[in-house]
């Protein structure tokens, strides 16, 4: 049987998704047992999250004061201590493990797989390359691990109805002093978080001003939606980096996405590629975005917007 | 510092609409606009900055890749580079033996901070800043979007999932780049010229004790799925009665 370790992502509390996507990619690969991984100051919490996930075998704790917030180069080297043994590495390919599994890999001695969209045989995965213009299959060479990153918008999560048994795991690795956390600065907002919700709401640059963003917001909050943006409206200030959609921003497949004022750059189009429904509100009828929108509207947004989120 | 190592990795130019050849055996590459990877741009001119400012006396450039990369260290020393390195092989080199040639680029020329972006469009990898921190043993600070030097330290802004993360990293340090840290500089003729005569020295990868392969092999390529397209509404009305019979509303 061939061993999969995930790595899971959290922020200390919570478990993030992005884990159970893994899991779910994890269980495409015939014949494994698949193990999660929760480094963290205290673990406890993140564990059971991780313990109720279906298909897993076991959870794997290291508990360190430095692991306090995810650094990938106080984690990597732990990672690595616990890999031995691995068929499989595998990370989200959120920017945590973007961030975390090109360096558990070098580590190894070995290449890393980015963003697996599918499981084709034991060794070999299709990822999108391009801005997702094209679909490449890549094969690793078989006879050593597989250290990857799993695009977590191409799997759906495994349900929560397990309780696998949670371990402490004892490695002694030293941990670097040379990267420190000064801060981190996130909106904070009770708004249903971006990468998961089932509806999303995005702005382009066609807004014009921060103040009438406030236009999306009254229609997420209308449909229990999350908002999104282009970068272009982020480039403009007037959301923050995290609401940003696209090649260089998340990657998201809600059910029902709303592209509002927004051209339908290839590198914003990569973002929801999976999206089930896309919605397209703009006044420019030649707009790219209309050739991929499920739904169109050839309208100011202006005046299209609070019409539609007073008839809902 | 002394010297600041900048990636520039010559890749379809972003405004190219990539096309995957009919027999599945890569993309279109016949006639198709090559330019210097954008992220790669913006380390650039990162780099040029810092100089400027007078925290580093010299920023080299550096392709792993074919003789048609020259082309991209040129632009990069229009744009204001001291000198050029090309290391010559395949184009499709894995990531981890590219780490360890800018590992043996590093050692051989003493750098202290080597400033990459954060994903070549073209294979999306995001992977060689990480392993070239990880083989070198240094901090590694991603996804930046602000960079300030103090002394020793670099204190990066990152550009993370939740928001921005500040982190504090000891030089020798590698950065990669995201698109907010800055607007990259337009060449001039006069820097065309100039460029002309700086040095841009060619180093074959076998020199590095590095073998020019792939690893991970590329067995075929194929268009994503295509979307339907779908209907246009005449209005606002028009749009609820669609997702309603949708079941979306
Ligand atoms: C390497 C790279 C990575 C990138 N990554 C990303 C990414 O992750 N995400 C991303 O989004 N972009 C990304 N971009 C940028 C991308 O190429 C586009 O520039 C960007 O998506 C454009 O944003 P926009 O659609 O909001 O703006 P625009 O292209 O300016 O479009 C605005 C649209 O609004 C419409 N409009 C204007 N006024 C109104 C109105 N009153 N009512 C209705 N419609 C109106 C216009 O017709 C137009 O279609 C990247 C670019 C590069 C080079
Ligand atoms: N062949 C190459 N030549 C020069 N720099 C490269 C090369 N490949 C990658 N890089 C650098 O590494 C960064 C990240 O690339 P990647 O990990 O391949 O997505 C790029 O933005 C470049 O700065």
């Amino acid at each position: 049987m061939a061993k999969v370790l995930i790595v899971a992502e959290h922020d200390g509390a919570v478990l993030n998704p992005s884990t159970a996507k893994c899991v779910a990619c994890a269980t495409a690969i015939a014949g494994t047992e698949i193990d999660v991984a929760v480094l963290a100051a205290s673990a406890a919490a993140v564990a059971s999250d991780a313990a109720k996930l279906d298909s897993v075998a076991r959870i794997l704790t290291v508990e360190n004061a430095a692991n306090e917030y995810a650094l990938s180069a106080i984690l990597a080297p732990q990672v690595v201590a616990l890999a031995d043994g691995y068929d499989y590495i595998f990370g989200p390919s959120t920017t945590f493990g973007k961030d975390l599994m090109p360096r558990v890999a070098a580590l190894l001695g070995l290449n890393q797989i980015s963003d697996i969209m599918s499981v084709e045989g034991s060794h070999t995965f299709k990822r999108p390359i391009y801005a997702g213009n094209a679909i490449v299959t890549v094969t690793a060479p078989t006879g050593k691990p597989v250290v990857a990153t799993v695009r977590t918008a191409s799997w759906q999560a495994v349900d929560a109805t397990n309780s696998a048994p949670v371990e402490s795991a004892d490695i002694a690795v030293d941990i670097p002093s040379h990267t420190r956390l000064v801060s981190v600065e996130s909106g904070q907002s009770d708004r249903p978080d971006l990468q998961t919700a089932s509806t999303v709401v995005s702005g382009g640059r066609a807004l014009a001003s921060s103040e009438n963003f406030d236009i999306i917001f009254a229609l997420a909050d209308k449909l229990g939606a999350a908002v999104g943006a282009s970068r272009a409206a982020v480039d403009a200030g007037y959301v923050p980096n995290e609401m940003q959609v696209g090649q260089t921003g998340k990657i998201i497949a809600p059910d029902l996405y709303f592209a509002i004022g927004i051209s339908g750059a290839i590198q914003h189009l990569t973002g929801i590629k999976d999206a089930g429904t896309i919605v397209a509100i703009n006044k420019d009828e030649e707009a790219p975005i209309f050739e991929v929108a499920d739904i169109g509207l050839v309208a100011d947004l202006f005046k299209a917007l609070p019409e539609l989120t007073n008839a809902l | 510092m002394e010297k600041i190592l900048v990636g520039l990795k010559r890749a379809i130019d972003y405004n190219v609409r990539v096309r995957v050849k009919n027999d599945g055996s890569g993309v279109e590459t016949d006639g198709v606009k090559m330019s210097i990877n954008p992220f790669d741009e913006i380390a650039l001119e990162e780099a040029l900055r810092i100089k400027d400012r007078g925290d580093a006396s010299e920023v080299i450039v550096m392709s792993i890749g074919t003789d048609a990369a020259q082309q991209q260290l040129r632009t990069g020393l229009a744009m204001g580079a001291d000198r050029a390195i090309l290391v010559d092989a395949v184009d499709s080199i894995d990531p981890l033996s590219r780490a360890r040639v800018f590992q043996e680029i590093v050692n051989r020329e003493g750098v202290e901070l080597v400033i990459l972006g954060k994903q070549a469009i073209d294979d999306d990898n995001s992977q060689i800043g990480q392993m070239l921190a990880a083989i070198w043993g240094r901090p590694q600070a991603t996804f930046a979007s602000k960079i300030e030097l103090n002394g020793n330290t670099a204190r990066v802004t990152r550009e993370v999932d939740a928001g921005l993360e500040l982190v504090d990293v000891d030089l020798p340090a590698v950065i990669s780049v995201d698109l907010r840290l800055n607007e990259p500089r337009y060449v001039k003729l006069p820097d065309i010229m100039k460029a002309k005569k700086k040095p841009l020295d060619q180093i074959p990868i076998a020199d590095l004790g590095i073998e020019s392969s792939s690893i991970i092999e590329d067995s075929h390529f194929e268009p994503p799925a295509a979307r339907q397209k779908g209907i246009i509404v005449d209005d606002v009305a028009g749009l609820v009665s669609a997702l309603t019979e949708k079941g979306l509303l």
